[in-house]
């Protein structure tokens, strides 16, 4: 029965959709985590939840008001002389918050919120599938320019401001592309199971992995295998797929005391 | 100029550096040295006087205390490249090459900072306490490097080890801190 479900022609565009974000996710999540800045996207996924319940009542798409909340506040972080993870830890928080009220004081806000925080790939159209792939092509795109600038800055911080360098540029380009991965996450897996994907593994790959680029393979290797158990189980015991992905990217943690024998 | 962050820390002081020299910063903990190469790199602020520089002029900074993510896989040629470090490494760098930066001493991530921003293709190196952490055989190698600078290029160096600022710069300035 649940191969069957499987291989439907249903479920083909959601499949694709989440495997497209599995790749994304976890990709940003190893930048996220050499710039010590991975709960910025989980508190980018509150406040996106947040803004998409704004989408009934604006009568705008959800990706849309998702999208305006969570840039709005990204825009609002960066403002900030370093954000970290205190203003990280407040944006959850109030995100969290936000959604929860929104939801309560809106027509049918409680319904697009829970399916917001506990996800909805199955219900995922070819629009969300144009998404996912255009921002992958973006992200693939842009990677050879921005990974060096975005490492240059981690290493060496006042590298561009010493050499009267722009440094926005690249900075408001990982801005865009964080946010747009925190909306298209939520909006598809959910804003815990994609700040999970943007988390786990990214976290084992690197006590795993001698070199940068070993890891960055790692890391999306982890992530598409966590996300084809995760829609496998899902489907085959009726489960949440949400908390399956959770289920299994945390079954990967122990994957980390492999160190102990030496990284590869 | 005189030198700072929301208040000035450091000056007022005037100084200059030539292609091919090293110029030696010294002075008390305190004095503002770190606050004076932040002011060249444009994290410090400028609060009286001003820094004539060709803008065709590239810096590195090697801070006092590099910045080392934890648990990064980043190998030690990785973190080379990332500033097109060039030249044969010395016999203390080669075995950084293939190590992750993580499995470093504090003393060999020191010194492998150092020798990426002696050897980039920049005109001005700013080192900031480039001994800290090292052991005897390192900091000799490090006199090395900066006894076979390019004639091409200029290092500002700021320590507080009297003995390696004598013996390694060209000239050296004491810095004071600013005094209300």
């Amino acid at each position: 029965m649940g191969e069957l479900i499987f291989f439907d022609p249903l479920f083909r565009v959601p499949f694709f959709n989440g495997l497209i974000l599995a790749v994304v996710l976890s990709l940003m999540g190893a930048y996220l985590r050499l710039r010590d800045e991975w709960l910025a996207a989980f508190a980018l996924a509150h406040v996106a939840a947040a803004g998409g319940v704004l989408s009934l009542p604006l009568g705008l798409p959800v990706v849309v008001t998702a999208s305006m909340a969570a840039g709005l506040v990204a825009l609002l972080l960066n403002l900030l002389p370093r954000a970290n993870n205190n203003h990280y830890a407040w944006t959850i928080l109030l995100g969290w918050s936000a959604a929860l009220i929104f939801a309560a004081n809106t027509h049918q806000g409680s319904v697009v919120a829970e399916s917001l925080l506990r996800g909805q790939l199955y219900f995922s159209h070819i629009g969300h599938l144009w998404a996912a792939g255009a921002l992958l092509a973006l992200l693939l795109v842009s990677l050879p320019w921005l990974s060096k600038r975005l490492m240059v800055g981690r290493f060496f911080p006042d590298f561009f401001s010493a050499n009267r360098l722009p440094a926005w540029r690249h900075r408001l380009l990982f801005g865009v592309l964080v946010v747009f991965a925190a909306v298209l996450g939520t909006v598809a897996m959910g804003a815990v199971p994609a700040f999970a994907m943007f988390f786990v593994p990214a976290w084992v790959a690197f006590a795993l992995c001698r070199g940068w680029k070993k890891a960055l393979m790692v890391t999306v290797a982890l992530g598409v295998v966590a996300y084809l158990a995760g829609f496998i189980l899902a489907m085959q015991f009726d489960q949440p797929f949400g908390a399956a992905l959770v289920v299994v990217l945390a079954a990967l943690a122990p994957l980390r005391l492999l160190a102990r024998f030496g990284r590869i | 100029m005189v030198a700072g962050y929301s208040g000035p820390v450091v000056g007022p002081v005037s100084f200059s550096v030539r292609a091919g020299e090293v110029l030696g910063l010294g002075g008390a903990n305190g004095a503002g040295k770190s606050t004076l190469l932040k002011a060249l790199t444009g994290t410090a602020r400028v609060h009286s006087g001003r820094i004539l520089r060709d803008p065709a002029v590239r810096l590195a900074h090697h801070r006092q205390r590099p910045e080392r993510p934890p648990e990064l896989p980043l190998l030690g040629r990785e973190l080379l490249a990332l500033l097109d470090a060039e030249g044969e490494p010395p016999a203390l760098i080669r075995p950084l090459m293939d190590r992750p930066i993580a499995e470093m001493s504090g003393g060999q991530y020191q010194f492998l900072q150092a020798w990426a921003c002696l050897n980039s293709p920049v005109d001005v190196v700013l080192l900031d306490e480039p001994t800290n952490n090292l052991d005897g055989e390192a900091i000799e190698a490090l006199g090395a490097m900066l006894g076979s600078l390019s004639r091409e290029r200029a290092v500002i160096l700021v320590s507080h080890e009297q003995a390696f600022l004598n013996e390694h710069c060209h000239r050296r300035h004491d810095i004071e801190p600013w005094v209300s």
